[in-house]
C-alpha cells in the first residue's frame, strides 16, 4: 500500500444566488455537494462528467483557488481547506494546475523564459540568473521544446506547444500533484496524443500524481488508474479504471459510456439514450440527483440520496440498486 | 448507388491577406448522393469549414473567394449564381447548422419567430400557418412543450435544446441538403447522442442528405456513409465509412486513427504524429503531409501526389499506396 497524498472528505461548494435590489442571497447553486475521495502518491485519478457536474469546481477547491463551503482537503496530512493564506503559500509549490486553454493561461507580453521562471521568483528561490536560465532550458527540453525558443512570446507557438509551455511552468518547482482541467480538450487529436504521452512520461520521471479532469471518457480511460464519475455535484461512482469501464455499476455511468461514440464500425451493445437535460444545480432534484433521468429509478430514489459505498472491492457506487 | 445530389469539382477557395495568399481549400472533389451522410474530417486548419462556407457562398469577401472549380447542385453551379439566386437556395434547398447555437440564434427574438422567418422568406404562407409549421417542426426535433417553447428566447433554453431549435430552423423548409459544421462539439455526450440520432431521423424520414463536418472520429463512425479526410486544404482520402475504419490507406488517416484513445481497447502508448500542420500560407511543394509522415520517401517532398482511385470507390492521395491498395 503506497502512501496517501491527498484525502478529500465531504467537500461542498455552494455559490450564493443574489437577486433583488439589496442583493440578498435567495438560494444556492450547489456546484459540489459532498465529494470524498483519496489519491495515492504516483496515482492518476480521472474525474469525468458532463458540464455543470462540478468536476472543475472540485479541481479548483483542491488547488484552493476556490474556498470550499464545507469539508476538508488533507494534502500530506495537512488540511489545506482551512489553512491561512500565509502557510498555504509555502505549500502551493507542491500542487500545480494545467488549464484547458493555453491561450489564456500564458501572459502574451512575457517571453517563454520569463513565464517559466516566474514560479522561481514568486517562491523566492535563491537562484542566480544563470541557474534560472539553466533550469528553464532543462524544463523546455523535458517538455519537448527547443531551448532556443525561450526568448520568443506565446503567440509564436501553436496550441500544442503552448500547452507544453504551461506544463513546463507547472513542473518548475517539482510539484507532487498536478490538477489538469481539460488539459487536452482544446487540442487537435494528433496534438492531443502528443500531450497525453508527454504527461504519462513526466509522471514516471517526476513521480507525479495527477487529478485529470475531462469530459472525454476515452482520454480519461487512457491516462487514469482510477476514475470517478460526477453528476450534478455528486460523485456517483469511483473505481479502478478496468472495473469501471468493463462493468459500470451506476446507471449514469452506463448511459455515459454507451453514449460515447467509438471510432469503430462495429455493432455495439444496446445504446441507452437518456431523455432530457441535466437538472439545474440551483434546484437539484430531491433524493438521488440522477433519478429524474434514470431508466432504472424506483420510489426510494426520489426520497433519499444514496451514499457512495463499496459494493465490489475498491469499487464504490452511490445507487440503491446495490 | 444513389442519385447524385451535389458534385463538387476542383474547388479552390483562397484568401488574400496583406502578406500571403492563403490556400484554405485547394482543389477538392466531393460527391453527395441523395439521402447520404458524408462526413468531412480533419484537424483545425484543414479547410473543412471553409469548404462548407464555400458551398453556401458565405465567405467573408472580398478577402476570401472561390478562385476556381464548380459546385453542382440540382443542375446549377452554385459558385456562379447571383447573390439573389443564392438567397433562394440558402435556407430552402440547402441549410446549415453551426457549432455554437448561442451565437447563431438571435438572442432578442423568440425562437418561434426565428423559425417562422425562414418560412415567410421562402414560402407563400400566412403567419399563422408559419407558426403551426414551426411548432410541428419543433415537435419533430424532439422539443417538449413545443407550443410554449416558441415563445421563449434562446437564453432560456439549454445547449441541447438550442441546437434542436437550430436544426428545426434548418429543416423547416425541408431542404435537400443539410450542412452541419461541428454540430455536437459544444454538447455533452449524452446530449450529443440525442442530436446525432435526430440527424439520422431526418435522413431516414425526410431523405435529407447531410454533409457533417467534424474532427471527432467517433462521430464519423456513428454517422457516416462516406468519409472524406482533409489535410492542409486537400482531400487525402475519400471512401466508404467501413473502409476508412477497417483499411485506411493514407498514412495520415492511419496515424489519426492510431492517435486517439479508445474505450474498447487499451493502448499502452498512443501514436503521435510529430510536428504540426503546415501553415496555409506556405505549403510545401510536394506532399503536404510528408514532413510528418513516418513512411515518407525523399521523392514525397518533390512532387504533389494525385488523388487516385486505388480500389473501386477508394481514393487516396499518396504516391506510396500502389493501385489495388495493400501498402
Amino acid at each position: 500500500m503506497s502512501e496517501m497524498l491527498l484525502e478529500v472528505k465531504g467537500i461542498k461548494k455552494y455559490f450564493p444566488i443574489k437577486s433583488g435590489f439589496l442583493r440578498r442571497t435567495t438560494g444556492h447553486v450547489k456546484a459540489v455537494d459532498g465529494v470524498s475521495f483519496q489519491l495515492k502518491k504516483g496515482e492518476t485519478l480521472g474525474i469525468v462528467g458532463e458540464s455543470g457536474c462540478g468536476k472543475s469546481t472540485t479541481g479548483r477547491m483542491i488547488m484552493r483557488v476556490l474556498e470550499p463551503t464545507e469539508g476538508s482537503i488533507l494534502f500530506e496530512g495537512q488540511d489545506i481547506a482551512k489553512m491561512s493564506p500565509g502557510s498555504l503559500r509555502k505549500l502551493r509549490k507542491d500542487f500545480q494546475m494545467v488549464f484547458q486553454d493555453p491561450y489564456s493561461s500564458l501572459n502574451q507580453k512575457m517571453t517563454v523564459r520569463d513565464l517559466i521562471a516566474e514560479p522561481f521568483r514568486i517562491h523566492n528561490q535563491p537562484l542566480s540568473h544563470s541557474e534560472i536560465d539553466g533550469a528553464v532550458c532543462r524544463l523546455l527540453e523535458t517538455v519537448g521544446l527547443r531551448t532556443g525558443d525561450r526568448f520568443r512570446h506565446p503567440h509564436e507557438f501553436s496550441g500544442g506547444q503552448r500547452q507544453r509551455i504551461v506544463i513546463a511552468r507547472a513542473l518548475a518547482l517539482n510539484p507532487k500533484l498536478i490538477v489538469a482541467d481539460e488539459a487536452v480538450s482544446a487540442l487537435d487529436v494528433s496534438i492531443q496524443s502528443q500531450i497525453l504521452n508527454l504527461m504519462v512520461d513526466l509522471k514516471r520521471e517526476y513521480n507525479l500524481s495527477y487529478i485529470f479532469i475531462s469530459h472525454n471518457l476515452a482520454v480519461v480511460k487512457h491516462i487514469s488508474d482510477r476514475v470517478g464519475v460526477m453528476y450534478l455535484g455528486n460523485m456517483v461512482e469511483l473505481a479502478p479504471k478496468q472495473g469501471l469501464f468493463a462493468q459500470p455499476l451506476h446507471p449514469y455511468t452506463e448511459a455515459l459510456l454507451s453514449a460515447a461514440p467509438e471510432p469503430k464500425r462495429i455493432e455495439r451493445r444496446e445504446r441507452i439514450i437518456l431523455q432530457g437535460d441535466v437538472p439545474s444545480p440551483a434546484n437539484p432534484p430531491h433524493g438521488c440527483p440522477f433519478h429524474t433521468r434514470c431508466p432504472k429509478a424506483f420510489d426510494r430514489c426520489a426520497m433519499e440520496r444514496p451514499a457512495l459505498k463499496e459494493v465490489v472491492p475498491d469499487h464504490q457506487v452511490a445507487c440503491f440498486l446495490y | 448507388m444513389g442519385k447524385k445530389l451535389m458534385e463538387i469539382r476542383d474547388l479552390k477557395t483562397y484568401f488574400q491577406t496583406k502578406n500571403a495568399l492563403i490556400r484554405a481549400v485547394d482543389g477538392i472533389d466531393l460527391d453527395v448522393e441523395e439521402g447520404q451522410i458524408v462526413c468531412i474530417v480533419g484537424e483545425s486548419g484543414s479547410g473543412k469549414s471553409v469548404t462548407s462556407l464555400s458551398i453556401m457562398r458565405l465567405l467573408p469577401g472580398p478577402k476570401g473567394r472561390i478562385t476556381s472549380g464548380e459546385v453542382r447542385f440540382e443542375g446549377k453551379d452554385l459558385s456562379k449564381l447571383s447573390e439573389k439566386e443564392m438567397d433562394a437556395v440558402r435556407g430552402d434547398r440547402i441549410s446549415m447548422i453551426f457549432q455554437e447555437p448561442m451565437t447563431a440564434l438571435n438572442p432578442v427574438m423568440k425562437v418561434g419567430k426565428q423559425i417562422e422567418e425562414v418560412l415567410l422568406r421562402h414560402r407563400k404562407v400566412t403567419k399563422s400557418e408559419a407558426k403551426s409549421k414551426a411548432i410541428e417542426t419543433l415537435r419533430f426535433v424532439g422539443v417538449p412543450r413545443a407550443e410554449h417553447i416558441v415563445n421563449e428566447y434562446p437564453h432560456q433554453l439549454s445547449g441541447g435544446m438550442r441546437q434542436r431549435v437550430m436544426i428545426a430552423m434548418a429543416m423547416v423548409c425541408e431542404p435537400r441538403l443539410l450542412i452541419a459544421d461541428e454540430p455536437t462539439t459544444a454538447l455533452d455526450v449524452t446530449i450529443q447522442i440525442q442530436v446525432l440520432e435526430l440527424m439520422k431521423k431526418m435522413r431516414d424520414e425526410r431523405k435529407t442528405s447531410i454533409i457533417l463536418i467534424t474532427h471527432d472520429l467517433g462521430v464519423v463512425a456513428e454517422m457516416a456513409d462516406h468519409v472524406v479526410v482533409m489535410y492542409a486544404g486537400q482531400v487525402v482520402e475519400s471512401t466508404g465509412a467501413d473502409a476508412i475504419f477497417e483499411k485506411p490507406m493514407h498514412p495520415y488517416t492511419q496515424a489519426l486513427l492510431a492517435s486517439i484513445p479508445s474505450l474498447e481497447e487499451d493502448k499502452e502508448v498512443l501514436y503521435s504524429i510529430p510536428g504540426t500542420v503546415p501553415s496555409a500560407g506556405a505549403f510545401p511543394k510536394g506532399c503536404r503531409f510528408a514532413d510528418r509522415c513516418s513512411s515518407a520517401q525523399p521523392s514525397c517532398t518533390e512532387e504533389m501526389p494525385e488523388l487516385r482511385e486505388v480500389l473501386p470507390e477508394h481514393f487516396v492521395r499518396c504516391a506510396l499506396v500502389p493501385n489495388g491498395g495493400a501498402a
